[in-house]
Order: C-alpha cells, then sequence, then structure tokens
C-alpha cells in the first residue's frame, strides 16, 4: 500500500528486536471480546489514486459549483476571487504539515506569519490586539460572550436581532449548559437595524450587547452609541462581522467604541468550502487580553539576541491550565488563518479598499437593476455594503428553487435562515461580489424578474 | 498590564547580528532572515489587479445613483473609514518570495520524521489535497438548495458510514469543528441525556494522566471536574474508580488507548461500572490511529468518542488546524446528537436542521456551529480510508504500534521506560528523564534532537511521568528512518546521561537558538508597532 513504508521483512526483523512473535503479541491488552479478528465488514479494500479520483470526482460533479453559474449567495460565507499565489503558499509543505509550533526555533514560519495575521486583523477590527484564529465566526461569537460573563461578572447577553441566526443558536446552544442568558429575536422588515431597540435593553444585569455589522439583512448601522451605552451600564459591545472585506470600505467597531470585535475570516484567502473549514477572527481591547480565548503569538528575543516569535500568554490556556482555562480550545485554524494573511498582503490597503469599492458598486449595480422589479420585488436596505435584502410579493424558497431550475443561484431564502417566521418568509437576501460580472447580474434580474410574475 | 509596556523589542545592532552570522546580510546561505511585511511592504503596494468596475459609467460609486440606490450611496458615505488601516501590500513576486522563505523556516512531516506523541504527524497524501480542491467541493456554498449539493452530502453520509462501521457505534455528529470542540459535542450529549432523565449530575472523572482539553472540556459544559489516580502500569485504578462512582457522577473521560501509549485492558469493566452507577462513558478518541480497523469502540462500552479526522485519518495540520473532530455515538446517546446532520432517503440526502429536527431529531442539544462542519477535511478524510480500504486501515494501526514498540525496546537500555516492564505499548513510547546527569533536563535533550535534524518529541506529557517524552512515530515511517531516528536520540540520551553541558546551548543549528519566553510573557508584544508608535509609547 502506497502509504506504508514497512516490507515484510522489516516487520519480521522488528519483531524480533522486540521480542515479540507476531503483531498481534503487541495487542494482548486489548481484552479478547473486543478484538477483530478479520477485516470489518461491509467496508471496501484499498485502491488505486486513479479509482478514487474517479469516484469523488463524480461525487464532485454532482454539486453545483459557484463558479459555474451565476451565483448570488452570502449569509455569512462570501465567494471572492483567491489569487493563485495563495493557495501555492499555504500548500508548500513546510505550511501544510507542521504542526502547532510547540518547538519555536523550528517553526519560526508559522510564528512569523501568526504575528503579521494578529496585526492585520487588530487593525482591520480597530482594536489593540488579535489572537491567531479561531475555529470560525459562529465560535469564536460564543467565546466572545463567554469572556464579557468572565469580565463583567454578569450573566445576561443582549443579541442583536441582525446576527446569523446560526451564530444565535450557536450561542443559545453553548448558553443552555453554562446558564448564561440569551435574549434574541428575529430580524423584522425594516430599513434600520435594531440600535434603537437596543439601546433600551441595556440594563445593570447585561454583560454584553452583541452587534453584527453588516447585519443578516445586510444593513449597516454606526455602533458608539450602543458602545456609549454599553459603558455607561457597565456592559460590553461585542461586535461582529461575517463579512471582514466591508471593512476596507467601512469604519471599523474598535472606532466606534466596540471592545471585543470577531467574525469570520473566510472571505479573505479561504473560500467557500461548503461551510468550513473557515478561520474565526477575534480582536478586543489590550486590558481583555488575559481573558482572551485561543493561542497567541508574540514577539521576543532569542539567545543570541535576534528576534522570534513564540505562543505566549499561554497560562491562559487549557493545557496550563486545565478546567480553569479561558477556552478548551487547542487546534485552531492556522492553515485557513496563513491563507487570509496571505490574501491581505497581496491585496494591501490600496487593493483591500478598490475590493471594497468594487463590491460595493456592484450590489448597487445590482440594487439598482432590481428596482425595475418593483413592486414584485422591494430594497429593504438603505445601507447596505455588498449584500442587500428583497422583499418579493410571494414567498421566496421556492423562487430560489425556481431560480436554481433556470441555472442561478440567486441567493439566501429567510425561509431557510429563519424556518417558523412567516413574517419573514418573502424575504431574499442576495450578495454580490466581485465575482458577479454584469452579465451574470442582468441575466439573475431577467430571471427574478420572470419568475415573479 | 499593559501590552508593549516596554516598547518595541530592538534587536541588537545589526553590525552585531552580521558579525555573528559572518555575512553581509546575516543570512547563512539558505537560512534566510525575512522581515516583517509590517517592514517592506507599503500601503500603496498591491499583488492583486482588478478588472474596471465594468458595469458602465452610471454605476460608479462617484457618481450619483438614482432613487433609493443614490439614498444608500449617500448613507454609507457617513459610515466610511477615514483613517489609513495600516495595511502593507506586497507585489506577487515580492509576496511569493516571503512565504515561501518563512515557509523555510518550519519544521514539517514533509522534511522529516515528527514523532510528536498523542499528535499522530503522519504523512498527508497529496491526493487529498487534490480531491477537496476540485470545485465541486471546494466552491460550493453551505446554503445552496439541497438538491444543488447532493454530491457533498453524499460525500458527508459516506464519511460518516466509514466511520460508524469502524467504531461500531449508532450515530454520529459530523459538525464538531476540532478534537476538543468534539468533547465538548460528547459532554453536552450526555448532560442533554442526563437531564432528560431528571437526574442532571454534577461530576467529570478525568484520569491524572488527561489531555488538558478534556477537564478544560467538563468545566465548559458546566462539570465539576475531579481526578481518579492511575496505577503503577499507568493505568486507571479501576478500584479507585469503582470507589468514587455515585449518584453525582455524570460520567468520565478516558482516553483510550491512553495518554501513556497503552491501552485500557480493563475498559469495558469501566464502562460497566459507570453505567451500572447510572453515569455515561466518553472516550477521548484522540489515539485512534492505534486501533484503527483492531478494536471498534463499540465493543468497549463507550458512550461517546471524538475522532480527530486530522490525526487518525491525516487531514494536514497546518501549523495548528484547521482539524475536523465527528463525534460518534451509542444509542443512548444518539437521540441528543447536535444539528444539522445528513440522511438518507432513497437515492436522495436530506439535511437535517432547525426547520425539520421535531420530525427527525426532536431531542438535540442544538447548533454547535454555523453551517455543516469541515467539509474540506471530509473530502480529505474520505479521499485517505477508500485508498486505504478496511485492509489498509488494520494495517495503518499495526504497523503504527510496531513501530512505537520498535522504537521503545530500541532505546530502553538508554531511556528509563517508566511502563516498559509491563508489556508492550500501543502507538507511542513513553520515556522520563529519569538517569539523566544532574542539572540537565528533558527540554535540552529535545532542543539537542532540533539539531539532530527533528522535531521533537511530546515533552512534559503526560504529568504523571516525569520529565515525561513521548515518541509517536506512526505508520508513514520506514525501518531505515526509524533507525537513524534511533540512532539520533540514542546520542543525545546518552549525551544527557553523561552529563555534557553543551546540551544546553542547543539548538546551534536551527534558524534561532532558544527564545526568551518568560520576556515574551512578561512584556507581550502581540502585535506590530511602527518604530516611531512604538517610541511614543515608552
Amino acid at each position: 500500500m502506497r502509504y506504508l513504508p514497512l516490507s515484510d521483512a522489516d516487520r519480521l526483523q522488528m519483531l524480533a528486536v522486540i521480542g515479540a512473535s507476531s503483531v498481534d503479541e503487541l495487542f494482548a491488552d486489548v481484552p479478547a471480546a473486543a478484538r477483530l479478528d478479520g477485516r470489518i465488514e461491509g467496508l471496501p479494500d484499498h485502491a488505486g489514486e486513479m479509482a478514487v479520483e474517479r469516484e469523488l470526482g463524480a461525487l464532485a460533479r454532482k454539486n453545483v459549483a459557484a463558479g459555474d453559474v451565476p451565483f448570488f449567495l452570502g449569509c455569512g460565507a462570501y465567494r471572492h476571487h483567491i489569487p493563485a499565489s495563495v493557495d501555492h503558499l499555504i500548500q508548500r509543505g513546510e505550511f501544510l504539515t507542521s504542526y502547532t509550533p510547540y518547538q519555536p526555533e523550528i517553526a519560526q514560519g508559522t510564528l512569523q506569519v501568526l504575528f503579521e495575521f494578529q496585526t492585520q486583523v487588530a487593525r482591520l477590527y480597530g482594536c489593540d490586539v488579535a489572537n491567531s484564529s479561531m475555529y470560525d465566526g459562529s465560535t469564536a461569537c460564543w467565546e466572545a460572550i463567554g469572556m464579557a460573563r468572565r469580565i463583567t461578572r454578569r450573566g445576561k447577553a443582549i443579541l442583536s436581532s441582525g446576527l446569523h441566526p446560526h451564530y444565535v443558536s450557536v450561542a443559545k446552544t453553548m448558553a443552555r449548559f453554562t446558564g448564561d442568558t440569551i435574549e434574541a429575536e428575529p430580524p423584522r422588515f425594516d430599513e434600520n437595524t435594531d440600535v434603537a431597540r437596543l439601546l433600551d435593553r441595556i440594563d445593570d444585569d447585561t454583560s454584553c450587547v452583541v452587534f453584527q455589522y453588516p447585519d443578516i439583512l445586510g444593513r449597516c448601522a454606526d455602533m458608539s452609541e450602543l458602545a456609549a451605552r454599553a459603558h455607561e451600564k457597565g456592559a460590553l459591545l461585542i461586535a461582529v462581522v461575517t463579512e471582514p472585506v466591508a471593512l476596507g470600505k467601512l469604519k471599523s467597531p474598535g472606532e466606534m467604541g466596540a471592545d471585543i470585535v470577531v467574525g469570520e475570516g473566510q472571505s479573505l484567502g479561504v473560500g467557500l468550502q461548503f461551510g468550513g473549514p473557515y478561520v474565526g477572527l477575534f480582536a478586543c481591547a489590550e486590558k481583555y487580553v488575559r481573558q482572551m480565548p485561543g493561542r497567541l503569538a508574540g514577539m521576543t528575543l532569542d539567545a543570541e539576541g535576534k528576534r522570534g516569535f513564540v505562543l505566549t500568554l499561554s497560562t491562559r490556556e487549557q493545557h496550563i491550565r486545565r478546567e480553569k482555562a479561558t477556552s478548551n480550545i487547542c487546534t485552531s485554524s492556522v492553515l485557513c488563518a496563513l491563507a487570509f494573511t496571505m490574501h491581505l498582503t497581496l491585496l494591501g490597503e490600496k487593493g483591500l479598499r478598490q475590493l471594497a469599492e468594487l463590491n460595493f458598486d456592484r450590489a448597487l449595480y445590482a440594487a439598482e437593476r432590481i428596482t425595475r422589479v418593483w413592486p414584485r420585488a422591494t430594497l429593504l436596505n438603505h445601507t447596505m455594503f455588498n449584500e442587500f435584502t428583497l422583499v418579493l410579493n410571494r414567498e421566496a424558497r421556492p423562487v430560489v428553487r425556481e431560480l436554481a431550475n433556470r441555472g442561478i443561484l440567486g441567493g439566501v431564502s429567510l425561509g431557510r435562515l429563519y424556518p417558523g417566521e412567516p413574517s419573514l418568509e418573502r424575504g431574499l437576501v442576495v450578495a454580490v461580489t466581485e465575482t458577479a460580472t454584469r452579465e451574470d447580474i442582468d441575466t439573475f434580474v431577467a430571471a427574478l424578474e420572470e419568475v415573479l410574475a | 498590564m499593559t501590552i508593549n509596556e516596554g516598547g518595541w523589542r530592538p534587536e541588537r545592532p545589526q553590525a552585531e547580528r552580521r558579525a555573528r552570522a559572518g555575512t553581509h546580510t546575516g543570512n547563512r546561505a539558505l537560512m534566510l532572515e525575512e522581515p516583517l511585511t509590517f517592514e517592506i511592504g507599503t500601503p500603496d503596494a498591491t499583488g492583486v489587479d482588478f478588472e474596471p468596475a465594468n458595469l458602465g459609467p452610471e454605476v460608479r460609486s462617484s457618481v450619483p445613483w438614482e432613487g433609493a440606490v443614490d439614498e444608500v450611496y449617500y448613507e454609507m458615505r457617513e459610515l466610511e473609514r477615514r483613517a489609513p488601516i495600516g495595511l502593507p501590500g506586497l507585489s506577487e513576486p515580492e509576496t511569493v518570495r516571503h512565504y515561501t522563505r518563512l515557509s523555510r523556516q518550519n519544521y514539517a512531516i514533509d522534511l522529516g520524521l515528527f514523532p510528536l506523541g498523542s499528535c499522530t504527524m503522519k504523512h498527508n497524501p497529496r491526493l487529498n489535497e487534490k480531491v477537496a480542491r476540485m470545485p465541486g467541493f471546494a466552491d460550493i456554498h453551505p446554503l445552496q438548495p439541497v438538491d444543488t449539493v447532493q454530491g457533498a452530502f453524499a460525500v458527508i453520509h459516506r464519511l460518516a458510514e466509514w466511520l460508524l462501521k469502524l467504531t461500531g457505534m449508532h450515530s454520529v455528529a459530523m459538525s464538531p469543528k476540532a478534537g476538543a470542540h468534539g468533547e465538548l459535542c460528547g459532554l453536552l450529549a450526555i448532560r442533554s441525556a442526563l437531564e432528560a432523565r431528571g437526574d442532571a449530575r454534577a461530576v467529570i472523572l478525568v484520569p491524572e494522566s488527561a489531555h488538558g482539553t478534556n477537564p478544560a472540556t467538563a468545566a465548559f459544559a458546566g462539570y465539576r471536574v475531579e481526578n481518579i489516580p492511575a496505577t503503577a502500569a499507568g493505568r486507571v485504578d479501576l478500584e479507585a474508580l469503582r470507589a468514587r462512582l455515585g449518584p453525582d457522577v455524570a460520567g468520565v473521560m478516558i482516553t483510550n488507548p491512553n495518554t501513556c501509549g497503552l491501552f485500557e485492558p480493563d475498559m469495558i469493566e469501566i464502562s460497566r461500572a459507570v453505567h451500572e452507577a447510572g453515569g455515561l462513558v466518553y472516550c477521548d478518541g484522540a489515539n485512534f490511529n492505534a486501533i484503527v480497523g483492531k478494536v471498534r469502540p463499540g465493543d468497549l462500552g463507550i458512550d461517546a468518542m471524538h475522532i480527530n479526522l486530522h490525526k487518525t485519518f491525516s487531514t494536514p495540520h497546518g501549523g495548528g488546524g484547521p482539524g475536523s473532530g465527528p463525534v460518534v455515538f451509542s444509542a443512548a446517546l444518539s437521540p441528543y446528537a447536535p444539528l444539522p446532520f445528513v440522511e438518507k432517503q432513497g437515492e436522495q440526502y436530506l439535511l437535517v436542521e432547525e426547520e425539520n429536527a421535531d420530525e427527525h431529531h426532536a431531542s438535540s442539544f442544538g447548533r454547535m456551529v454555523a453551517f455543516h462542519g469541515q467539509m474540506g477535511m471530509f473530502t480529505r478524510a474520505l479521499a485517505y480510508m477508500m485508498s486505504h480500504g478496511a485492509d489498509g486501515l488494520r494495517q495503518v494501526a499495526e504497523d503504527a504500534v510496531l513501530n512505537a514498540n520498535y522504537v521503545l525496546r530500541s532505546l530502553e537500555d538508554v531511556l528509563d521506560a517508566p511502563f516498559g516492564a509491563s508489556g508492550p505499548c500501543m502507538h507511542e513510547a513513553l520515556f522520563s528523564d529519569k538517569g539523566f546527569a544532574p542539572g540537565l533536563s528533558t527540554l535540552d535533550l529535545a532542543k539537542a534532537l532540533i539539531d539532530e535534524g527533528y522535531h521533537p518529541m511530546t515533552m512534559y506529557f503526560p504529568l504523571v511521568v516525569h520529565g515525561a517524552m513521548l515518541v509517536e512515530p506512526t505508520e508513514t515511517e520506514s525501518k531505515a528512518a526509524l533507525d537513524e531516528f534511533i540512532g539520533a536520540l540514542r546520542s543525545v540520551a546518552e549525551r544527557a546521561r553523561a552529563g555534557d553541558e553543551t546540551l544546553k546551548a542547543a539548538p546551534v543549528h536551527a534558524p534561532r537558538r532558544r527564545l526568551d519566553e518568560t520576556l515574551a510573557a512578561r512584556k507581550p508584544v502581540l502585535v506590530y508597532k511602527e518604530p516611531e508608535q512604538a517610541e511614543a509609547a515608552e
């Protein structure tokens, strides 16, 4: 078998050194009742590269790939063009096949890129410090809520109705076991976000307010007032950013007073990948760093005085602190963090701003074209970055299916995201990135016009 | 505490560094120094060319829009960033060179044996990378209509079938993102099951030798953690465990094979005792590589176990993730497994999530993560399983165990093997620092191994052994590679016994000498600051 280098002759020689007569002797501790004597039933035997590729290739072709059709899905996962060099670089074996950098003298490559990553994330989010990644945006969001509990010693988190429903679900699931109280409600068809409602809700028991920017319906709002009110009441403002490209155009949450900023980094370097692996971004004010979850790369000196990098402040972490750790996270999402950093380095400030403007332009163009479908489809948003919500004259879910039948992946229906909320079933969230051409948009609008007729 | 309190971390003067390297640049041939992007890039440089907006003059953001869209345009100007972000860019050749040079400062499996115990650093087949990058897997959105992603659900379902057959368990939750996330999934199911029968319990028992994630996870799930002692033979003390079981114990978390590299021979009795006391059994499956195809955890009475696809099933570790930690469940825990999961109905695959959970999975404890889990890892793991087949996976476990025992027996004359007398090990060999000359430690030996061209073994873990060294060679090492490694380890072990003080200076040939971790923690520098900013902060 191609991945197993030992020959039968090697095995015999090695058994002789060990002093065992057979490999089965090495499994002597396994109780006889649990030992399998033959191979497991119902599974095929080994296969060559070509056979595996052929079989899995056939399954891959059963899926409609985003690149093959006009494509407008977002809601927490965005399709952006990733420069070819990013994928080449993360496939270098020295990055791909290394472990968590526990031996820093021979892991400076990963550690230095993580230090660059932390700096980029902190600057993009407008925060003092960032960690070296979490699993994804949804788990980063829950970890931030837990961190706010530890800092404020309060247990009530108020979630904006514009927070991604999967992020809300994760928080609700976890809160049932930790005893936190989660206040959340579904969004409404309103051109404005729920900042005003949240301002009224913050009280002396509130640990944090969690606000997504831009939100699940694509709306954007200034968070400064929320931050001020939260701070007045001794609570924290957690901002969630599911589309980091937006921050190439918009004010950062840190600038508006957010204490912790978390989000999804998948847009840069990672790709759609059917939802994972992604990369959670996590940043905060420096006074809270000891309460932060996850690994941190820090700068130091070696015995010769040369600059180098190590994992640091690990007394927060499970392998030192065990049951008192700030999180149980061990493996995070380093390779995706590397891809994020490489993509952002290729873009630079200039490229990121151009990319953001291009996204905004395309989204505005699409929104403008869709106004011709009015009143069968109405644009909800007065604010947006690259995503907006249409209120259709009928339930959106069958419309999405009908568009798919015509070879167009035309957005995410709110019925899919909020089952059991009839008030939202006519909502269609449309994301338009730089990958959508003018022809794609025109095709989509024409098809929508027909389907809604 | 203030970050950067001490200001920017100065390097020694460049002239001095050059003198040490003996070169003008400070480089030493292929050992190349590389600054940070923040030191070499500029905000105006970019490695990406965008096509012009190409939407016609009426749709440029510099030109007002009409109607509602016009309003959006002006509203958004209020939210625009004014100040620079501070993100340097590089052209493509500079970017490729920067990260390629950095990559060469990393050790990796592709370069050599990586014997990190408990981590299963085996070869990462490139076929798996190719498969994962097929557009039909890599370029699909998690919220696409389900009939446009039937092939993706087929992969998830097929991988689930493999995992169930290999473990002999009842169901599997695919969404957990990594091992520790899987542990959490298992414990939340245990807690849900106990609460459902009106018997909430407060304590989880964890062996002393457990990985740190186990107690951290139990605490995260709302449990109090108590230790179970080990026997002199490095196994769970069954009698001590029995004595502690009672109506307050929700369950145990046991790693099997355990972190000493040993199979728990009493596992069936442990499970029975826990069940009789009304508790449930969580097994940490980090070490599944030792037994895949040889033992089914379901036959050991286990209720839940995570499987690290990035260990046993070779998805690349990537310098610290992404991982993937599906959790297999017994029939008792299956009703409580998290959303979402994939069901096969005839020829169609159905996604069970919040909206249809009531019909299919009403007792689920809920969602742990956005979307469906680590698809990119599923495709890689499935390609790996299909490549090996049922016959090959069994061989994987046998060769992994054979290689570890070969290392154990080849070195026990120079390195103390605390459990060597109790019989064979499983997939990893454990040594202690007993016999080292005073003043020399496991750390010194490990750093000397770096100079020999190896990544060191896991150090100081498990905590139950003094100066522990946990060596996991995996099945993808040849006998020749093992012999060379054994020779190197023997050499440094002999130096440690003989009191060779030069070990304390190791490594001397790595890209960096020993790094000052105390300085890093005392005055953390976690982000780059431009020198003028850093000086101002001082």
